[in-house]
């Protein structure tokens, strides 16, 4: 009697085609790469400029997705009111929207002819700012998202219970609310820092590509696929190693975070 | 088991549908630079021997996906140089000339900040080229190494970016995000009157002759070869010069 066997058969088939295919081409990209290449790349000064660039850029970004984004994410999943999920969703729309849309919209928006650029004589474009502005556009929605849900899934009672005891609504959501969803919080920042990273469609429409102003890693690679495929992989093989050690560190951090959380509260 | 082998007949059916269609006719796959975009694309409308589609982008990201083992049927370049290379790593036939452009200083309709190429020195003026790879921004960097080392460090000063193809300069122009930018006439007729094109000093202007070649080891030679056939006598021939390209020599 095998017959029950293949559901669970199946599932593992399933998971092992996901990983392979999901893996596959980042091992790829280190198979190709010899250290010979990366450290070369590692010193040709256009992808140091296109790697300091991303990582300022999208740091910068990610601050102000942190900022804005943490409360206004505990307002929505906190609070009960009219309208509520239309404006989840209306905030996730940048999730599903071609790089290059983004990029155009962004243009008809904040661009030289926007309909806000134009009459606020914003001076976005081809500069850094506007990198950054293209670079927290696409990646908020994964951290607002993500910040939603951990926000959501705290216990109310925990909540009500800080405020009976006195600690107000500001001091409850910067001294249990956010300690308590840390780790969700750091999932949804290693996501959006992630996409900011790799963001390439967006920026290239939106604030061009110039080495050292708007040439972030991610076009730096694109540029270099034209002449020098190894040299192409090698930059790649570097972004992959960053990206990897920022998502590390913020989830390490996070943990811990939340390890001292708990033990504050058991504390009290 | 019958709902898995269902879907599994169904994604069959779907990638078969992706891969060749049901006309019966060829599929030609046709690598193409930007510039090339609006006359390849009425031409390809009117091709009967097989169905065209394209991929336009620019000469050398397209050149570099063949090096990596991409293979259309025709390749199109916005030079020469990229498809000899290709022919030199016998990855294309003998390349032929199909068409001529001219590199012209672009500027939106109506404005007044950029008359010549001279003014692109003058501090404060923003210019996107294409970057140096790239066809346009290849004859760009030409046009600069004639001007001499002053004036052309003036104006790479000036730069505001460096576009992957010729499209992005286009784009950064109609989007008022710079002032001017060096493309081809043909892009500037496109733009139906938004741009205004600026010719260059005959002593500056570059030679440009776009250059085409059936990919090696395609099974549609016989299509590619009516196609780049049309192109020098025929209806693409038409659809080029409508487009604003010139005979080539």
């Amino acid at each position: 009697m095998a017959r029950w066997h293949w559901f669970p058969v199946a599932l593992v088939v399933a998971l092992a085609v996901t990983l392979v295919f999901l893996v596959l081409p980042v091992v790829a990209i280190f198979v190709n790469t010899t250290p010979g290449d990366l450290i070369s790349s590692l010193g040709d000064q256009t992808s140091l400029d296109a790697l300091r660039l991303s990582l300022e850029t999208s740091a910068i970004a990610l601050a102000l997705i942190l900022a804005i984004g943490t409360p206004a994410a505990y307002l929505l999943a906190t609070r009960e009111f009219r309208g509520r999920a239309l404006l989840t969703t209306l905030i996730e729309v940048p999730l599903v929207l071609p790089p290059a849309v983004a990029g155009i919209g962004l243009l008809a928006a904040l661009g030289p002819h926007g309909i806000v650029g134009e009459p606020a004589k914003l001076h976005l474009v081809l500069e850094t700012a506007g990198v950054v502005v293209a670079l927290t556009f696409v990646a908020s929605p994964f951290y607002v998202r993500q910040a939603q849900a951990a926000f959501g899934a705290l216990d109310p009672s925990l909540l009500e219970a800080s405020r009976t005891l006195g600690a107000g609504e500001a001091r409850t959501f910067t001294r249990v609310a956010i300690p308590t969803a840390a780790p969700g919080l750091a999932a949804g920042a290693a996501l959006a820092w992630g996409r900011a990273l790799g963001e390439f469609g967006a920026t290239l429409m939106f604030a061009g590509s110039l080495r050292g102003v708007t040439q972030t890693a991610p076009l730096a690679i694109f540029e270099r696929f034209a002449t020098d495929f190894p040299a192409a992989l090698a930059l790649s093989a570097v972004l992959v190693a960053v990206s990897g050690a920022l998502l590390l560190g913020v989830k390490l951090v996070a943990r811990s975070d939340a390890d001292t959380g708990l033990l504050a509260r058991a504390r009290a | 088991m019958r709902g898995a082998a269902l879907a599994i007949a169904a994604s069959a059916v779907l990638v078969a549908g992706c891969g060749s269609g049901n006309s019966g006719k060829p599929q030609l796959t046709v690598f193409a630079a930007t510039s090339l975009k609006n006359a390849f694309q009425s031409y390809g409308d009117s091709f009967t021997p097989a169905r065209v589609r394209f991929s336009f982008a620019g000469s050398d990201e397209l050149a570099a996906q063949i090096r990596q083992g991409s293979a259309p049927d025709v390749y199109a370049a916005a030079n020469t140089k990229l498809p000899q290379q290709l022919f030199a790593k016998k990855l294309v036939g003998r390349p032929v000339v199909f068409a001529a452009n001219r590199l012209v200083l672009a500027v939106p309709a109506g404005a007044t900040k950029v008359r010549s190429i001279d003014d692109v020195a003058r501090p404060g003026v923003k210019l996107a080229i294409g970057s140096p790879s790239v066809p346009v921004g290849s004859y760009t960097r030409q046009v600069l190494t004639h001007l001499g080392a002053a004036e052309s460090a003036a104006i790479l000063k000036n730069v505001k970016s460096e576009e992957p193809d010729v499209g992005g300069v286009v784009g950064k122009l109609t989007q008022g995000a710079v002032d001017a930018g060096l493309v081809y006439i043909t892009d500037v007729t496109a733009t139906k009157g938004r741009l205004k094109a600026i010719e260059l000093p005959a002593r500056l202007e570059p030679v440009v002759r776009y250059g085409i070649a059936v990919v090696r080891g395609t099974p549609n030679a016989t299509e590619a070869q009516r196609f780049i056939a049309g192109l020098t006598s025929g209806a693409g021939k038409s659809d080029l010069l409508a487009a604003g390209f010139a005979e080539a020599p």
